[in-house]
């Protein structure tokens, strides 16, 4: 029993550790971010910054735009066989249109971000450890602060929520098209309705939460990679790590956005 | 003069001593070499002169700062006087060989791009890759590579020049051109070098004195000639080379024997 508790306990601390470990890294992120800014901060980082936007961002629009397509086909196909028993096929239009705004467009586009370039942050940074590269970055007076996360969240910033809009667009695309082709729906009619179905409110809730999304990725993703401890299975478990621990405070934090907007009445 | 002062230093790892008790003075313009076998704590001590890591007791001053206690924008200051060629050599993959010898005076100075392409090719000349430089670290061989990370580190140009392990993994020629390097950067620059190395040979071809740890602990500090002639039993093992615990033939052949014999088959 006293194993058990001991156990317990040690877990605790060892997750508390990790939350602790996350906010003092966002901390120290959001103080060295000027240096990744455009005109203020230093040109190289913002370089690396804009080079890390093409990765997250431009690299990953093919995935996240078939992800949303095959998404809205499912959710409208499902969402039809269900109200078209009750004559209330129009109805798929407000699922497919409010649905991805506010909880399909963030959480896909978080899921693919955290898959790509989650990994790949812990990867890159844990191998650089592996090979002291953070180390003779410290001996020249370089915090890897500043240097290597600085820029990739900065990126993350920008990019998640530009890939969220372009996930609810492609998902709400994708429901107009089955809807033309069961129903033989005029797309601009589907448009129309979908204007009116969603409110400003509902795009920017999903952005809030795109924007919290990134911040998770780019931080679970980094520290994963500071954390590496030993050789290339090290940084083969961190990666492993980045991807499970990420995705998992993504649906966390999605919970709590969404009944935090629920109950203040946002959606 | 003592450019770096070290002091009753103290480092435990998980209650375990590494270093236990260091009183070391390297003066300025001497080369200092750090010998011993593998475990015996000499990578532990040039992380801790490095500052990459805080020891439990003691002190270590480098140019009169003590960097144990110093704040980290003094460590800092510190840091810009200190150049190392990691055992890894440590270059960024993502650079070019100019980009990373490149990159401390980007960061540090104001110099105009022509002048630090100017610096970057003297440096680079220096050790000898002056038509390497548009290469990336993949692309050249271990030597090359070590050289470039010489040539990084001699970027600032700083009072004191630190090489981990600089002969390892490199065949006898190229360790030995990486040793006639140390000493041609020794009599040109004048610049304080610290050594850390297993290889005999290395030490005894560039050091001014030798300190000798064993088990965290100096065994024996002096000229080449006073380690060569010490009666120190640690020290004459490691010059004789004779292993710490000889395998015992007889009783390793009865133990397969033994092993043999359990695995026959039943007739």
């Amino acid at each position: 029993m006293a194993t058990v508790i001991e156990d317990v306990g040690k877990k605790t601390i060892d997750h508390l550790n990790y939350v602790g470990s996350l906010n003092i890294q966002l901390l120290a992120t959001l103080r060295a971010m000027k240096s990744a800014l455009p005109f203020v901060g230093n040109r190289y980082r913002w370089k690396a910054s804009v080079q890390q936007m093409l990765q997250i961002g431009v690299d990953a629009m093919p995935m996240v735009s078939l992800m949303a397509i095959c998404t809205g086909f499912i959710l409208a196909m499902q969402g039809a066989s269900e109200l078209r028993r009750f004559g209330a096929l129009h109805y798929v239009i407000d699922l497919v249109a409010v649905g991805f705004t506010r909880e399909l467009g963030p959480l896909i586009t978080a899921i693919a971000v955290s898959g790509r370039s989650g990994s790949s942050f812990a990867a890159e940074i844990g191998t650089m450890k592996v090979t002291e590269e953070l180390d003779s970055l410290r001996v020249m007076a370089l915090e890897p602060i500043e240097f290597v996360l600085a820029p990739k969240y900065l990126a993350a910033l920008i990019t998640v929520p530009c890939l969220t809009v372009v996930c609810n667009v492609f998902g709400i695309v994708a429901g107009g098209l089955f809807m033309f082709f069961s129903t033989r729906l005029a797309p601009l009619l589907y448009f129309r309705s979908v204007l009116d179905s969603i409110v400003l409110s509902d795009v920017i809730t999903g952005l809030i939460k795109s924007v919290a999304f990134a911040t998770i990725i780019a931080h679970v993703g980094c520290l994963e990679g500071f954390r590496v401890r030993g050789g290339p299975d090290a940084v083969g478990r961190s990666t492993t790590s980045a991807v499970v621990k990420s995705t998992f405070l993504v649906i966390v934090a999605d919970a709590v956005f969404t009944a935090i907007f629920y109950f203040t009445g946002k959606s | 003069m003592a450019i770096v002062s070290i002091r009753n230093l103290v480092v435990e790892y998980d209650g375990r001593r590494v270093l236990d008790g260091l009183n070391l003075d390297i003066q300025s313009g001497e080369t200092m070499v750090l010998l011993g076998g593998s475990g015996c704590g000499k990578s532990t001590l040039l992380r801790h002169i490095l500052g990459l890591e805080r020891p439990n007791s003691g002190s270590i001053s480098v140019k009169g700062t003590d960097i144990t206690r110093c704040t980290p924008a003094e460590l800092k200051k510190v840091r810009r006087s200190i150049g190392v060629a990691f055992q890894s050599a440590a270059l960024f993959n993502s650079l070019t060989v100019q980009d990373n010898v490149a990159l401390t005076l980007r960061e540090h100075t104001a110099l105009a791009p022509s002048i630090i392409d100017l610096v970057v090719w003297m440096k680079l000349a220096v050790v000898g890759l002056a038509d390497s430089g548009r290469r990336f670290p993949q692309e050249l061989s271990g030597g090359m590579k070590k050289r470039a990370a010489v040539a990084r580190a001699l970027a600032l140009d700083p009072e004191v020049l630190v090489f981990d392990e600089p002969s390892a993994g490199l065949d006898p020629i190229v360790a030995a051109e990486l040793d006639e390097l140390i000493l041609l950067l020794k009599e040109a620059f004048h610049m304080t070098i610290i050594v850390v190395t297993h290889e005999l040979p290395s030490a005894f071809r560039i050091a001014d004195r030798i300190a000798m740890l064993y088990n965290g602990a100096f065994s024996a500090v002096g000229t080449m000639d006073q380690i060569r002639s010490s009666g120190n039993p640690h020290v004459r093992q490691f010059l004789d080379r004779v292993p710490d615990n000889m395998a015992q033939a007889p009783a390793i052949a009865a133990h397969f024997k033994q092993y043999l014999q359990s695995q026959e088959p039943t007739q």
